[in-house]
């Protein structure tokens, strides 16, 4: 029976003892000197585990550990983004990190922890399981934050974000623990049969709103946000691109499972809140970019409208929600390894820089590159006929169908005002005066490869989306009954 | 050819990528393979499209050369023409070469420009066949970026300012037709627009926050679409920023927005708002008539006073534009027709005109009106061709612009005497301000030092604008191959739109009838 069960978790187990045994053997090796052979190590395994995951058990769902760990279409689709953007952002990172000596061997370890964490995050079937994953990904994410010991910047995003984690923990513990004490189980499925929609009792209600404002400080949805902007800028640039990406699909997959597994019961009452959030995250990310100079932090206020876009289809409390939601965070998540291996390769005389201003007329000396950032910018703003605006398309089926018209119609307004912030990158590239000294040409080629490549997915994306569409429907068929 | 559709639409694109992956820019070399491939990829677009015009049969009032396939969410790539649509995309592909070759003077960027004019043909073509709403909607959108690009990198000083201004009205008005299109997605079940066209959208009435909407769902969704063809047209109040991006685009940045882009509101209005929410339509008819009567009067009023020739001859197509959106909302033959006609003519008389300001602003660098006067003595060729074309705006019997206006004019008399009366004053003021713009830049003695030496046009000017004159000519002498064209589907269109509105309103009679009864 444990031995079924065991298979079940040897994508997580394997992570988590590759991950031990490269911290016992970096320490009594040569520490540092193997860092750059611990990322591409990581980033094999985590792509050979997510072939293996995504070709594995089609369409069946197994309940492992009494309920404790879920294992179906939903969980492996989420694992399979989640593997792929850990390896892509580990493979960027290397060369960015040992040329400025802060490719410690902890890196690629802490990375491979939280992806452990994040796989739990999805696959759980238990409130319990639910606060495990969390926190083993969030305590290697406060490490990784600060990374950079001797930066000032790094520390203090590092600090800023373990101490308002902990508070979101708190209060995620604090719904979950009063979730328990009225269903009587932490088991989600237990406690779906004692939720029913219209008698949800005061407890339940004030547990499900707690552990709703612990998952939205993960997704950095507003009001929890605050955040996001300050670690984005504080912590080093690969991290930040971590950051961006696998945390924030793990993070709204656990509450599209939570939300469905164990609040299915109660989709009118947990639908307004998150459509609530979800409006809020639309327009601040919108209006709060708009200012920003520092292409780090528009990139955090980027992500803050991106997952209020990513919980409208999570709003909708529909399978086609649901399924909007995971193609949402696939392309987003894409997006977003383009946008900061760009970022990652933005230099003057060697030195990493994040002044947009630093742009100007890019697209001279790298014309490659700055289309390329082009295609992504548009692709963020959604506008047709790249993949981006596919991704809003499903959200704003899902919301509609779901009678959630009011939300559609915000969400397109805020994504005119987003527009403009994207529109302001390319205008710096390709519209500006030559006068003062631009970003150095050339750069790394493993982020040019992602580069391009993100941006020819976005481009022909356009034809089926890569077949994503099926399988995000099964996954999302799987969660909603 | 089974999808000859489609050959047309991307062979542009795919010069655009053979010029994008294998000229490598910079050099003067690179810099005239790119012009002359853009001119040879654009012409053979245009001969290709030729077979669709010999394919096309005027009998047929449904969609023809229909071709489709699976796409994702349920969508389909479906492309066909028919009476409304088959003689826009005949424009697009007659006036992209003529913009080419006007643009052979550029010389900063050239591999660039010439690619961002490739894309821009090939989404425009696809805005006129796409039988699909969100495929008209990924085209529609689309071809915002490369104008984005060909005004912000191309422009004039404030080109920047204009860019912006152009892409977020644009985009805002869009974004909601979008939002409209989700909801008949999801109330019809289908995206497919000759469906949809058949498809009956509710019509009663339901009340948003206490206040009643008449028409219900299809007041809704007409509103959502005229937020985005309304922008795009440009109707009064929402026309600002069209001075702004035809003054700051270049040259053939404006023949693009003037001919063609402009009419894809009209096209629109034809394709949708009509046919598929005739409610809707009949309801705010008399908002969009009036706003119509505005445009035409309050825009000549503004050109008159303009000091930029480019800003003058925006604002006149704002105007003549006003007669379009008049035309359509009259609702029967001739206003329809007129419309049609009207934006057709539209297209070569704008473009040639903006033509006209390039050649000069090509020589002297400035737009100013003031800067200008006597040209006709040093350039008599030029005082001819711009003489011409002044008169075919103004609408001079003989011209094509003449054709449009008339009908246009007729159609409406029939349902709203007031708007003609209106409207009809716009031809006088479009006079004053066409006549005045040519005698203060063309007239009177030349004493203004700087154009002593001004030379006349080039051979390569004069070739541009001989098929516009020839079409104009054409058009205003002899329309009936342009109208027999257009008649069936806009017979369709019409009959379609009077039995809708005629069985919502026996379906609301009887409502009336039983609600009374039931109360006793």
């Amino acid at each position: 029976m444990i031995q079924a069960d065991l298979n079940v978790i040897l994508p997580e187990i394997l992570v988590a003892v590759f991950a031990m045994l490269a911290l016992v053997g970096a320490v009594y090796t040569e520490k540092d000197k193997v860092a750059p052979l611990l990322v591409w190590a990581t980033s094999g395994l985590f792509i050979a585990l997510a072939i293996w995951i995504g070709a594995s058990g089609q369409g069946e769902t197994r309940v492992v550990f009494n309920g404790l760990f879920v294992d179906d279409a939903f969980s492996r689709f989420a694992k399979v983004v989640i593997l792929l953007s850990s390896a892509a952002v580990l493979l960027m990172s290397q060369d960015y990190m040992s040329r400025r000596g802060l490719l410690r061997f902890e890196y690629p370890v802490l990375v491979a922890l939280s992806a452990v964490g994040m796989m739990v995050m999805v696959s759980a079937g238990d409130l319990m399981t639910l606060y495990m994953g969390l926190e083993l990904q969030s305590l290697a994410l406060y490490v990784v934050a600060a990374l950079r010991r001797d930066s000032v910047r790094s520390t203090e995003a590092g600090l800023k974000y373990f101490v308002l984690g902990a508070l979101s923990s708190g209060l995620l513990l604090y719904g979950a623990s009063l979730t328990y004490g009225y269903a009587g189980t932490t088991l989600f499925s237990g406690i779906v049969q004692t939720v029913k929609a219209g008698e949800l009792s005061v407890g339940l209600l004030f547990g499900l709103v707690f552990l709703i404002s612990g998952l939205a400080f993960k997704v950095s949805a507003v009001p929890f946000h605050m955040w996001t902007p300050d670690v984005y800028e504080g912590a080093p640039t690969p991290v930040t691109a971590f950051f961006a990406t696998a945390p924030k699909v793990a993070a709204m997959g656990l509450m599209a499972r939570l939300l469905h597994d164990a609040f299915g019961g109660a989709v009118g009452e947990w639908s307004q809140v998150i459509a609530l959030i979800s409006v809020l995250s639309m327009f601040l990310g919108g209006f709060a970019a708009i200012g920003q100079t520092n292409i780090k932090r528009l990139m955090a206020y980027s992500s803050i409208a991106h997952m209020g876009f990513a919980l409208m289809g999570l709003a909708a409390g529909t399978a086609l929600g649901v399924q909007a939601m995971l193609i949402y965070m696939t392309i987003y998540v894409t997006m977003n390894v383009g946008t900061f291996a760009f970022i990652l390769s933005m230099e003057r005389d060697g030195q990493p820089v994040t002044d947009i201003k630093a742009l100007n007329m890019y697209s001279k000396k790298e014309p490659g590159r700055a289309l390329a950032m082009l295609v992504l910018m548009f692709s963020l703003a959604g506008v047709p006929p790249l993949v981006g605006f596919f991704g809003k398309l499903y959200v704003l089926r899902a919301a509609y169908d779901a009678g959630l018209a009011w939300l559609a119609v915000a969400g397109v307004v805020a994504s005119v005002i987003g527009a403009f912030y994207y529109l302001r990158v390319v205008f710096y590239m390709y519209f500006g005066s030559e006068s003062d000294e631009g970003l150095d040409a050339g750069g790394s080629p493993v982020l040019l490869a992602f580069l391009m490549v993100s941006a020819f997915v976005m481009v022909a994306g356009v034809v089926n989306l890569f077949g994503i569409e099926g399988a995000a429907a099964s996954a999302a068929a799987t969660l909603v009954n | 050819m089974d999808n000859l559709l489609s050959i047309v639409t991307f062979l542009p694109a795919l010069a655009a990528l053979i010029l994008a992956l294998f000229l490598r820019g910079g050099d003067k070399a690179a810099d005239r393979n790119a012009k002359w491939l853009a001119l040879i990829a654009t012409s053979a677009t245009f001969l290709i499209s030729l077979f669709i015009l010999a394919q096309f049969d005027r009998n047929d009032i449904g969609f023809q050369m229909v071709e489709s396939a699976d796409w994702l969410l349920g969508l389909q790539y479906k492309m066909g023409v028919d009476g409304i649509s088959v003689l826009f995309v005949m424009l697009t592909t007659f006036i992209m070469p003529l913009v080419i070759a006007a643009s052979w003077n550029v010389s900063t960027r050239v591999k660039e420009y010439m690619i961002a004019f490739l894309l821009l043909e090939t989404l425009m073509l696809g805005v006129f066949m796409a039988l699909d709403l969100v495929l008209f909607y990924l085209f529609f959108e689309a071809g915002l970026i490369p104008m984005f690009l060909i005004i912000g990198i191309w422009g004039g000083k404030e080109r920047i300012y204009a860019s912006f201004k152009f892409f977020l009205y644009t985009f805002l008005g869009s974004v909601l037709m979008l939002v409209a299109m989700v909801a008949m997605a999801s109330n019809a079940g289908t995206t497919d627009i000759p469906t949809l066209m058949l498809h009956e959208f509710s019509s009663a009435t339901f009340s948003i926050l206490g206040i009643p909407v008449v028409g219900g769902l299809q007041t809704m969704l007409f509103l959502a679409f005229f937020a985005s063809f309304a922008v795009k047209m440009p109707m009064w109040p929402v026309h600002t920023w069209l001075p702004d991006a035809h003054v700051q685009a270049p040259t053939a940045g404006s023949v693009v927005l003037a001919s063609i882009l402009l009419k894809m509101g009209g096209y629109g209005f034809l394709r949708f708002s009509l046919p598929m929410f005739p409610v809707g339509s009949e309801v705010l008819t008399p908002l969009v008539l009036w706003m119509s009567a505005i445009a035409i009067v309050y825009t000549s009023l503004v050109a008159l006073v303009q000091e930029d020739m480019k800003k003058l001859i925006a604002y006149s197509s704002v105007a003549h534009m006003g007669y379009v959106t008049m035309g359509i909302f009259a609702g029967n033959q001739q206003g329809i027709d007129g419309a049609i006609f009207q934006m057709l003519s539209h297209g070569f008389v704008s473009g040639a005109l903006f033509l006209c300001v390039g050649v000069i602003y090509d020589r002297m660098h400035t737009r100013d009106i003031d800067a200008y006067g006597g040209l006709v003595n040093r350039m008599p060729a030029y005082a001819m061709i711009f003489m011409f074309f002044t008169m075919a705006n103004v609408g001079l019997p003989g011209t094509s612009g003449f054709v449009g206006e008339f009908l246009t004019l007729v159609g409406i008399f029939q349902t709203n005497t007031w708007v003609a009366a209106v409207a009809t004053s716009g031809v006088i003021l479009s006079a004053a301000y066409a006549l005045w713009l040519y005698r203060r830049v063309v007239m009177g003695d030349l004493i203004k030092e700087s154009l002593r030496t001004i030379k006349d046009m080039t051979r390569r000017e004069k070739l541009i604008f001989a098929p516009l004159i020839a079409m104009t000519i054409w058009l205003g002498i002899y329309p009936a191959p342009i109208l027999d064209r257009i008649g069936p589907s806009v017979e369709a269109l019409v009959s379609n739109y009077d039995t809708a509105l005629a069985a919502a309103d026996s379906a609301t009679q009887v409502a009336d009838n039983a609600a009374p009864a039931a109360e006793h």
